[in-house]
């Protein structure tokens, strides 16, 4: 058995409790006594609830191996707390096909740290041009489908996926970029894009991306999932879908929460993804969104590129930046969430949007947990991860994981796993 | 200390490098054009664009101050074999320079090579972000003519968007006491310019009586963008200092351009050879601020 002892329990109503943990089910909460076979983890000043799920993960396999592998990347995932990750299916060769999502399915079985769910392209070879095999990827398991790293810019391909994947019941996924307004474009649209002489990839080039889909929402009554939303234009948008009845979720990772184009001023290409960093009211909308509900879930778009791939200047570096390890810390240090919310937005409705049975903790509930310190102090340096391109390097953050059990097996141990 | 951008800078450090450019003017002017300054310093220039006038400027400001140079260009170089910016910038620093000169397609490439080499870097123009030095010698070239750049009007006129000197000399302009006008089409003006010392207008007929200096740009067609105005034909009826144009402009109003020109699209040759055009004077006073730069980075107070 391992007993969670003195951690602020979500579920157990949202007192001190101890959690006991065996043959990977929660089996009780509340005062329980330790036996000398039972390992005990001290969960005191600690939140502990339901496993972190991520819905936007890229772990690089196959094709990019030395930025991430599944086995890397799950570790990097248990070092974070999350016990579900959902891998983008931009892979070379990319997921579209049945055969594909189950090699990443048992490669993430083989590591046995995190639970890994293979999503699947939209487009063939992610082409933007013909529909993927989605019955074979619905049959492996795929539920999400999504050309993430590339808009579906063709509304009529859209809308002939989401027609098919609507009868299926499963999720389109959108990254929402309108390659026409996106240009070239390296940073935020702005004032800042302006003065570095750099060409800016606007809002817009978002926000109409979703204006666009929702008709087709509409049209078709497919589930909807904006990516890594970041403009508070779009926002808006997905408060009136919501608002209308719409079956329209969203995400925003931290990093948009956290930094604005302002960072890209230190010229490091740590600090270019996409979507940009943007500005002051971009941040403090997400905030918002997030605290208010309308934007469902964190999920961190973790996109690890080795070192010499990031030192070039900045233009010529390639998108992204790692987030699994310091999500949980980042989105406390920037939202500042209730224990409620927090579990909320990071484990209960992404799960949900995966169809898993994830909510405030019980007695029968599958052990997949996550001990979170809510006032530790840290500043990251080092990474679990196989990449290092992380832009808080050097940031300090308050709050973070100290423990993760994976289906009732401890996954990441601070201290042990890692300093 | 390196020499990055011009931003920031104030107007008495600006005077302090154009009084030292001024005796250089002096030196250039002598039977044997050279002092023996910086013997012994040598200078590695890094080009990854293609320049002639500022890496010609370069190393003849280098020369004339006794300096040695090594030159770095990309094509049948390391580069063609795959070599980055970063293991390049390494491998010229090991050869011992004591500063390096960066010319780069990116913004910011000077900056990271200063961070990777340690050494002092002279920005010789990154992306369409900044080009110190060209702003310098524009701001000597109008101090030499017109005594002073204090009140001038000065209208920047062309592909503002794309480019470094519109950004580097409309600050040195304005810091220098000069109000700047940007005039081009919107397409071409940078998106957010609140907080710019500048004003902006799509009407250079509209200011083109009230003027002091017009400074005309090349249209940067290789800076990309995509379409950014319908034709040349119709760009050069309203942005181009025609003839027509340049006859409207009052009698004491002088002409820059900071080069190459695309003669009969910006500007007609008529204008650009006329007894308006400073375009020849920037290009000497170019090597003069450069030896200011660089002897002012090894040897006087920038090396400090």
């Amino acid at each position: 058995m391992i007993i969670l002892q003195g951690g602020t329990v979500f579920g157990a109503d949202q007192g001190v409790a101890d959690v006991a943990v065996e043959n990977g089910r929660v089996v009780e909460i509340g005062a329980v006594s330790a036996g000398p076979d039972d390992r005990v983890i001290d969960c005191t000043n600690a939140w502990v609830g339901p496993g972190l799920v991520d819905v936007h993960v890229h772990l690089r396999e196959p094709g990019q191996e030395w930025k991430e592998d599944i086995a890397s990347g799950s570790r990097s995932a248990a070092a974070g707390g999350f016990t579900t990750v959902v891998a983008m299916p931009n892979t070379e060769p990319a997921v579209d096909s049945g055969q594909m999502a189950r090699y990443v399915h048992d490669r993430g079985i083989e590591a046995g740290v995190v639970r890994v769910v293979p999503s699947g392209t939209i487009s063939l070879g992610r082409a933007g041009k013909k529909l993927s095999h989605i019955d074979d990827l619905w049959a492996a398991g795929v539920r999400i489908f999504t050309d993430d790293g590339d808009s579906v810019a063709d509304a009529g391909l859209l809308r002939r996926a989401m027609e098919y994947i609507a009868e299926l019941g499963g999720i389109v996924a959108q990254h929402a970029e309108d390659p026409g307004l996106a240009g070239h474009g390296h940073m935020h649209e702005g004032a800042i894009s302006s003065r570095l002489g750099m060409i800016g990839l606007p809002s817009m080039a978002e926000t109409i991306i979703v204006e666009r889909d929702i008709r087709l929402v509409e049209l078709t009554g497919c589930r909807y999932h904006v990516q890594h939303v970041s403009a508070r234009a779009t926002i808006d948008v997905i408060r009136r879908a919501k608002a209308a009845g719409l079956p329209v979720t969203a995400e925003v990772a931290p990093h948009h929460l956290a930094f604005t184009d302002r960072l890209v001023e230190s010229m490091n290409p740590v600090a270019k993804m996409y979507p940009p960093l943007r500005s002051d009211e971009d941040v403090a909308a997400l905030r918002e969104g997030l605290a208010d509900g309308t934007i469902d879930c964190v999920a961190t778009d973790h996109a690890p590129h080795s070192a010499h791939e990031k030192d070039v200047p900045f233009e010529e570096a390639p998108r992204g930046v790692i987030g699994l390890e310091t999500a949980a810390g980042a989105i406390n240090t920037s939202c500042a969430l209730p224990m409620e919310d927090f579990f909320d937005r990071m484990a209960v409705r992404p799960g949900q949007l995966l169809g898993l049975d994830t909510g405030p903790l019980a007695v029968g509930s599958r052990a997949d947990l996550t001990v979170f310190d809510p006032a530790l102090t840290w500043t990251p340096e080092t990474f679990v991860s196989k990449s290092a391109n992380s832009p808080w390097i050097g940031h300090e953050l308050t709050g973070r994981v100290r423990s993760t059990i994976f289906d009732g097996q401890v996954s990441f141990q601070l201290g042990e796993d890692a300093p | 200390m390196s020499l990055l951008t011009i931003e920031g800078m104030e107007a008495a450090e600006m005077s302090r490098l154009l009084d030292l450019a001024d005796g250089f003017v002096e030196v250039l002017d002598r039977p044997v054009p050279k002092v023996p300054a910086l013997q012994g310093r040598t200078i590695g220039m890094l080009f990854y664009e293609s320049s002639t006038r500022t890496r010609m400027s370069f190393e003849r400001a280098a020369k004339a101050l006794s300096a040695d140079t090594m030159s770095f260009t990309p094509s049948g170089s390391s580069v063609s074999k795959g070599e980055s910016l970063k293991d390049t910038a390494l491998t010229v620093g090991s050869m011992g320079p004591d500063l390096l000169v960066v010319r780069h397609g990116s913004t910011g490439a000077p900056w990271r090579v200063a961070e990777w080499t340690g050494l002092p870097v002279i920005n010789a123009g990154d992306g369409a972000h900044q080009h110190p030095t060209q702003a310098l010698l524009d701001c000597l070239t109008l101090r030499q003519h017109f005594g002073s750049i204090d009140g001038l009007r000065v209208a920047i006129v062309g592909d503002i968007r794309h480019s470094r000197v519109a950004r580097s000399t409309a600050q040195a302009f304005a810091a220098m006491g000069a109000s700047v006008t940007f005039v081009a089409p919107t397409t071409l003006l940078p998106v957010d310019v609140n907080g710019w010392p500048v004003t902006t207008t799509s009407d250079f007929d509209g200011l083109i009586s009230d003027l002091d200096v017009v400074y005309m740009l090349r249209i940067q067609q290789e800076r990309g963008g995509g379409d950014v105005f319908p034709s040349i034909g119709e760009y050069v009826t309203r942005f181009g200092l025609t003839r027509r144009r340049a006859d409207r402009l009052p009698v004491h109003t002088m002409v820059l351009h900071p080069g190459p020109m695309n003669r009969g699209v910006e500007i007609d040759p008529a204008v650009a050879d006329g007894p308006r055009s400073l375009v020849t004077k920037q290009v000497a006073n170019g090597v003069a601020v450069r030896m200011a730069v660089l002897f002012d980075q090894l040897s006087g107070a920038g090396s400090r």
